[in-house]
């Protein structure tokens, strides 16, 4: 397959992920270049940590932050987060 | 977040490293909770019937006095409340709701109608936007088992299954795709004009917040809409959608490839 049918195919699973049913509109047809980005499943790992999500069903006794600092230690990485300023989105 | 009981379980997903530019959106999402609910009183269950259907829609709140966010009554949305099961003194509920709806405080308030009081005893969150209890649901035991197969054994395969890449989190959203010249002026902060745009969803109203993709299915950026998607069809020019956050890797794609400009 197509790098772009495989893009295509991705954010259909993205949107069945998401419940959503909403038909698409097509605006125009064009196609992907080989040469730069990645879809986001074929994603190397060093890649996915940086540009992941990790699902975590929280313990009781822990807070929210608490577990948030355990995760960016066991995965080594200096930023992640669970929830965030509202701002942009007002 | 929403969480402040520690004693709270559930489904908490964790955006990680530049991934978290794009976490506001789950703060922003539906959710949903199993609840155990002890009631200081006997009552009819015709009688919680009908003061669940009292709480269901729109409801006021006013933030416990421990929270973070200004105290203000505030109007939140209970889209559902199903009894699970009874075993009195303990009911056992499902509850659908906004963001930022208290469900220690939607217990007692009930209970107050009800005439006998009743308080949360547990509460655990099954569903945080998209995010429910799937496969990828994961234990911190199991997280650290995944850790320990990749650093000590080269196993990347249980690590993969648990961290999903970060475009789950906009799964739920109404999305716009488009072409690879346009990628690099949006990386940079750029709004998104209508010759950028490939494809895009159906239904799309002026001011919903939308994720635009690249046509590989990367999480561009977060957007606000400038237009309905209606208009975008109908119309060859003009800006369409606000970039509000860039989340690309700014240089993932390069400079003024093809045809789009954003001026």
């Amino acid at each position: 397959m197509d790098i772009t049918s495989e893009g295509l195919n991705f954010i259909y699973s993205l949107d069945s992920f998401g419940g959503v049913n909403r038909k698409w509109l097509v605006r125009r047809d064009e196609i992907t270049s080989e040469k730069y980005g990645t879809i986001p499943t074929l994603r190397p790992l060093n890649q996915l940590l940086d540009y992941g999500v990790v699902v975590v069903d929280k313990p009781p006794g822990p807070s929210s932050h608490e577990v948030v600092a355990w995760v960016k230690e066991m995965l080594n990485i200096s930023k992640a987060g669970h929830g965030g300023t509202l701002e942009p989105y007002q | 977040m929403g969480w402040g009981d520690p004693k709270v379980t559930g489904v908490l997903p964790i955006t990680l490293g530049s991934g978290t530019k794009a976490v506001g959106m789950l703060m922003l999402a539906d959710k949903e909770y199993v609840a155990v609910m002890q009631l200081h009183g006997e009552v009819e269950l015709s009688r919680l019937q009908d003061v669940i259907k009292e709480f269901t829609g729109e409801i006021y709140q006013r933030p416990p006095v421990r929270s973070s966010v200004k105290r203000r009554l505030r109007i939140k949305k209970v889209y559902e409340i199903k009894v699970l099961d009874v075993n009195y003194p303990y009911v056992l509920l499902r509850i659908a709701c906004e963001h930022g709806t208290y469900v220690r405080k939607l217990i007692h308030d009930m209970g107050e109608v009800l005439g006998v009081g009743a308080h949360m005893r547990e509460l655990r969150r099954v569903r945080t936007g998209p995010f429910r209890e799937g496969e990828y649901l994961v234990t911190m035991h199991k997280l650290s088992e995944a850790v320990y197969m990749y650093k000590e054994l080269g196993d990347e395969s249980l690590l993969r299954k648990y961290i999903l890449p970060v475009e789950y989190v906009v799964s739920h959203i109404p999305k716009v795709v488009i072409g690879d010249g346009a990628i690099d002026a949006l990386a940079h902060g750029a709004d998104l004009a209508i010759p950028g745009i490939v494809r895009l969803h159906e239904g799309i109203s002026k001011g919903d917040i939308v994720a635009i993709l690249s046509l590989k299915g990367e999480l561009v950026a977060l957007g606000r809409a400038l237009m309905s998607s209606q208009e975008i069809m109908e119309n060859s020019k003009g800006y369409a959608i606000k970039n509000v956050r860039v989340i690309i890797r700014p240089g993932t794609y390069p400079k003024l490839w093809g045809k789009y400009r954003s001026s």
